[in-house]
């Protein structure tokens, strides 16, 4: 099976990016290089083409009633222009995806309208599951393969985007959104992102982002690939689909606890078990953890403690911003503390780790 | 930009290079410039110690890059003689100079006759850039 190209393809071609075969996409994991793209989002304004990613427009009566029962964060508060960051649960409480739920606003009649954004990967599965469980009188239109969504994230975001749109994007705040134009043309801009700095993801059409992207790249923004986007959600500590979080990990174990709102999110699909974990306690947690010396944990590397076995390291770099390797581990409760010392099994040999706050990295503003 | 691969220097198709010194006895090795331009931003090098046995086609170290962890080769049966501290404090550095200052480890051969199969940089060239 040949791999979906995104409309940036070519564009991500001329500029020299790697390419890797990303949830059936061919995506650019790197330009100029991991380090530099990675310092440019914590310094100034970088660029990326997240258009694989799915793009879900949901209309119909009651569809935040209807979304509620599939997840666990109260959805009340949502007003139309905000967006709730969120996980989608089965039965057994485990995470079917993580997503962000924008509500766009209800017509005359009634009808709510509201965009979910999801992974690559899980599209398709999302998709099945939420057709399962919403109204079938509700209009579910995918365009995940057309519309071209770029983040513009970095100190430097909200300055580079400004000079391409005419809304005031001062006025948006976090996990706010807007329908307006950029560059002349209708787009939806999003302030969130997955890079643990502040900025906007941005729909638009084919076309646009294509003109988007070359504007951007005009005006200094450095192109970004998966590699960056890696070792920036690491540092900020930003579950990855399919390797932090699955279908078998809860969000209490998982570290999002604030996202799950027991006493006003009502009777939510895996409901039961989270309830059950919250009284009788969890058997594993989701840690930072902080390499003593300089090899590198990586994903599935097994955690030791005392020559036992007491969990498994989910994801692992070398942190660009931090100077020395960080990881997300699952592990036993009991050494789950921040503090705790616990060793990474490397190629045989266990190293020295210490259990440390998340995120590794915050942005100081 | 293309990718130089030196002609006095032989290549294992795993990407590490080797090259003779004038008494032939000592093998230096290092990484193809090919292979580090493929990996990108090096982060981690771990070698083995001074003194210690490495075998022909057999593990004797790992290169990280910010993205992948890839096992490093020897060209021949021998002893380490030296490794280059230099490097392991500074991999990010390795691809400034990989065949100069950022070589690995020098190698006491036990026979020479353990390059025959290695390939050229005629070779090398065709392997990387010619598919």
């Amino acid at each position: 099976m040949t791999s979906l190209r995104t409309p940036l393809y070519d564009l991500s071609a001329d500029l020299k990016a790697r390419f890797t075969e990303f949830a059936g996409w061919d995506m650019p994991v790197q330009y100029s290089g991991i380090k530099h793209e990675h310092h440019a989002v914590r310094t100034a304004a970088g660029m990326f083409d997240i258009s694989h990613m799915g793009k879900f427009f949901l209309r119909g009566q009651g569809v935040l009633a209807a979304l509620q029962k599939l997840v666990p964060s109260d959805l009340s508060p949502l007003q139309p222009g905000l967006a709730q960051y969120t996980v989608l649960l089965n039965p057994q409480g485990g995470i079917i995806d993580d997503l962000i739920i924008y509500y766009q606003g209800t017509d005359t009649d009634g009808t709510e309208r509201v965009a979910v954004i999801v992974n690559a990967a899980t599209t398709d599965k999302d998709k099945a599951w939420m057709r399962e469980h919403l109204p079938a009188a509700m209009e579910f239109e995918d365009g995940s393969r057309d519309r071209v969504l770029i983040a513009v994230q970095g100190p430097e975001a909200i300055a580079q985007l400004q000079r391409v749109t005419a809304e005031d994007l001062a006025q948006v705040g976090r996990f706010g959104h807007i329908a307006g134009t950029v560059l002349g043309q209708p787009a939806w801009l999003a302030r969130t992102g997955y890079t643990g700095e502040d900025g906007f993801e941005v729909m638009v059409a084919a076309a646009t982002g294509q003109a988007l992207w070359q504007t951007l790249h005009e005006n200094g923004v450095t192109p970004c690939g998966l590699g960056a986007r890696d070792t920036l959600r690491l540092e900020a500590a930003m579950a990855l689909y399919g390797q932090d979080i699955s279908d078998n990990t809860t969000p209490l174990e998982a570290g999002l606890k604030w996202l799950v709102h027991l006493e006003r999110a009502g009777n939510f699909m895996g409901r039961a078990v989270l309830e059950r974990q919250m009284t009788e306690g969890l058997s594993r947690r989701l840690v930072g953890l902080q390499m003593a010396g300089r090899n590198i944990a990586r994903h599935d590397y097994p955690v030791v403690q005392a020559g036992e076995a007491i969990g498994i390291v989910t994801s692992g770099t070398l942190s660009p911003t931090l100077g020395y390797p960080i990881a997300l581990a699952y592990v036993t409760s009991a050494f789950a503390k921040v503090g705790q010392t616990l060793a990474v099994e490397i190629r045989g040999k266990a190293y020295p780790a210490q259990v440390v706050k998340k995120p590794f990295y915050k942005r100081s503003s | 930009m293309a990718l130089e691969f030196p002609d006095d220097l032989k290549y294992l198709d795993t990407h590490e290079y080797a090259r003779v010194d004038e008494d032939e006895t000592i093998v230096t090795v290092g990484i193809s410039a090919f292979a580090l331009d493929q990996l990108g931003d090096i982060v981690f090098l771990e070698l083995p110690d001074v003194g210690d046995t490495v075998e022909k086609g057999e593990t004797f170290g790992t290169v990280e890059s910010v993205k992948a962890v890839e096992d490093l080769k020897s060209p021949v049966n021998g002893d380490v003689l030296e490794r280059n501290e230099a490097i392991v404090v500074s991999p990010e550095q390795i691809a400034d100079d990989p065949y100069g200052d950022a070589w690995l480890i020098k190698i006491k051969a036990d026979n020479l006759e353990d390059l025959d199969d290695a390939m050229s940089a005629d070779e090398y060239r065709e392997q990387v850039e010619g598919g």
